[in-house]
């Protein structure tokens, strides 16, 4: 094992910092954009057999598509930077919270639609009150693995300019004869921030839903 | 309503009840009337048992008067107006809804789901609060205790009272309730009945309650409504329903017992019971011969009735025991009935208890009248007598 160049990391810890900064830059813009695409679709779909199959099916097309190649075939469309990043990213995410929105806006009961509606809930009331909040721990599952393979991913943004620990990865390290102090630096970051997201949504799920954690002693 | 205590009557105007009219309502699924040109009424207040087998289209029945399910011909009208006339989300707030699984809102804490319809009405902040509370100590929840909690942390019959206060919040002149009592055990059911009998004297409300279970219709019913393959057989209050089955059908239904049934048609308070012959602790021992040898004390079986200074019953007392004062300490005076409970059930709970006879509390739970087996025995001829009032 070579030696860990600590003076290296001191002397570019202003740029490490900016890098990590962008990543969590591009991992969030993504999940805003991937939600912003995803949940009127499953909203939309939910009910419905072949729609739902329609857009499963192209979501997880997207997903299939390998990363480097799909950050390429966006660049015809845009300049090279953050946008194929956050637009890549976000395609890679759309599978996994359109499929687990759906299941959890399947999973209200029957009998408790019924009676939101008995009540005098319009249909709009019962998707916004009723059938959103109760999907809300299948919707957070999504957005978890979303968020996590995200931070992954977006490693691969430094090959379309779109910055973030790819940069430090692989223009510091690989390119650089294999040097390895950025190249560990960049994984251990990226692994540490993957974690430390995915805890912090954990947490927001555990505070939005006090109901699922008050059961019948 | 005759007989109803003052104290339970609820201030004039406070309360809405409207007149149900089906007329040749008609459900078609495909080939199949699922109903078939139903026509009935529901007098404001009273409360109508649709009855009958499963897939006699009592449900859908009910389902279309809050168009839940639209009629495919026929009309429903609610104090003359046609259910129609207004958009189906509207109307159902101005509609109670009950159903046998409840259907609790799981997010939203116990307060939150009864506010549900006030909050739809649009009613103020300041409205709703005292609203929710007045209704949860009306079902028999101290607000204290359960207004933050949520329906995970309840039993199925403390649900099951959420649904009931839920479906009252608005005030509503009309209730749909689709067997709310079934998917609960018998004791929890027996209670229910029993609190929502209570509940509808103070709030009387016109009731469409779905049944499977005669014995239910005939306690709850004013008027009971049995159908099979979709159409009306019989509109008849209990009694007449019991007495006079409007063919082979109904018979069957109601089943061979339904003389026993009859008991469950005739509550305490419609008998004449004779007076609980109390004692309070502490009464001199001579002012309690006194009243026994003026015969304004009545003893039953030698034996009086001490109470609490808040008229609570606390054992018997054999008169020959007293001394210079009454002392008693709380012991057995089961079974204790209401005088709501129905000659069959109060039969049932002396049977029980192995007693020969049982006190009769208030809603306070002080002590106003003995019934005995042989009292409630008397009352199997009053059915008949009911039928007329009903």
């Amino acid at each position: 094992m070579p030696e860990i160049r600590w003076d290296w990391l001191q002397r570019h810890a202003d740029d490490i910092q900016i890098m990590t900064v962008q990543h969590l830059e591009i991992t969030g813009l993504s999940m805003a954009l991937a939600l912003a695409v995803a949940l009127p679709v499953a909203v939309a779909v939910r009910n419905r057999r072949v729609p739902f199959a329609v857009a499963a099916g192209v979501a997880d097309v997207l997903y299939t598509i390998p990363s480097l190649a799909l950050f390429a075939l966006l660049l015809p469309y845009t300049d090279i930077g953050r946008t194929p990043a956050v637009i890549g990213l976000a395609a890679y995410a759309l599978s996994m919270i359109v499929r687990n929105t759906v299941v959890g806006l399947r999973g209200v009961p029957a009998v408790v639609r019924d009676a939101a509606v008995g009540q005098g809930l319009t249909p709009r009331q019962v998707l916004v009150r009723v059938e959103l909040p109760l999907a809300l721990p299948a919707i957070m599952t999504g957005v978890r693995l979303a968020t996590v393979s995200t931070v992954g991913i977006a490693t691969v943004a430094a090959f379309v300019g779109g910055g973030g620990l790819g940069e430090l990865i692989w223009d510091k390290g690989i390119q650089r004869e294999m040097f390895l102090t950025p190249i560990l630096a960049g994984t251990v970051l990226t692994t540490a921030l993957a974690i430390a997201l995915d805890a912090l949504l954990a947490g927001a799920q555990w505070l939005l839903t006090p109901w699922a954690r008050r059961g019948r002693t | 309503m005759p007989g109803t205590p003052a104290t339970d009557a609820p201030p004039p105007g406070d309360v809405r009840a409207g007149t149900l009219e089906l007329r040749g309502v008609t459900k078609r699924y495909g080939p199949t009337l699922a109903v078939d040109d139903l026509s009935l009424t529901v007098p404001a207040g009273k409360v109508c048992v649709l009855i009958g087998p499963s897939g006699c289209g009592k449900t859908t029945a009910l389902r279309m008067i809050n168009r839940l399910i639209e009629p495919t011909a026929g009309e429903i009208l609610i104090d003359g107006t046609d259910v129609r006339r207004r958009p189906a989300a509207r109307l159902r707030r101005e509609i109670g809804y009950v159903i046998q699984q409840v259907g609790l809102l799981p997010h939203l804490t116990v307060a939150q789901n009864v506010a549900t319809v006030p909050r739809l009405l649009g009613w103020a902040k300041a409205r709703v609060g005292p609203r929710v509370d007045e209704l949860l100590a009306l079902v028999g929840l101290p607000p204290g205790d359960y207004a933050r909690r949520y329906p995970a942390e309840l039993s199925g019959g403390q649900q099951q009272r959420v649904g009931l206060a839920r479906a009252l919040a608005g005030d509503p002149p009309l209730m749909l309730m689709d067997e709310p009592f079934s998917a609960v055990d018998p004791i929890t059911r027996e209670r229910l009945q029993t609190d929502f009998l209570r509940l509808h004297r103070a709030v009387p409300k016109t009731v469409v309650f779905v049944s499977h279970d005669i014995d239910e219709a005939v306690k709850m019913a004013d008027v009971i409504a049995v159908m099979r393959a979709g159409r009306l057989v019989q509109f008849a209050p209990p009694a007449e329903l019991l007495a006079d089955p409007a063919d082979e059908f109904v018979a069957d239904f109601v089943g061979a017992d339904r003389a026993l049934k009859g008991l469950a048609l005739t509550r305490l308070e419609d008998l004449d019971l004779p007076p609980a012959p109390t004692v309070r602790r502490g009464e001199a021992g001579g002012d309690v011969r006194d009243r026994v040898a003026s015969g304004t004390l009545v003893p039953i079986g030698g034996a009086v009735l001490a109470t609490g200074d808040d008229g609570h019953p606390l054992r018997w007392v054999p008169v020959a025991a007293i001394g210079d004062r009454v002392e008693a300490t709380p012991g057995r005076t089961e079974p204790l009935l209401s005088p709501v409970t129905t000659l069959r059930d109060a039969l049932s709970a002396l049977f029980e208890a192995g007693a020969s006879h049982g006190v009769v509390v208030d809603g306070a739970g002080r002590a106003v009248a003995v019934a005995d087996v042989a009292t409630i025995g008397g009352g199997l001829a009053a059915p008949a007598e009911k039928a007329g009032d009903a």
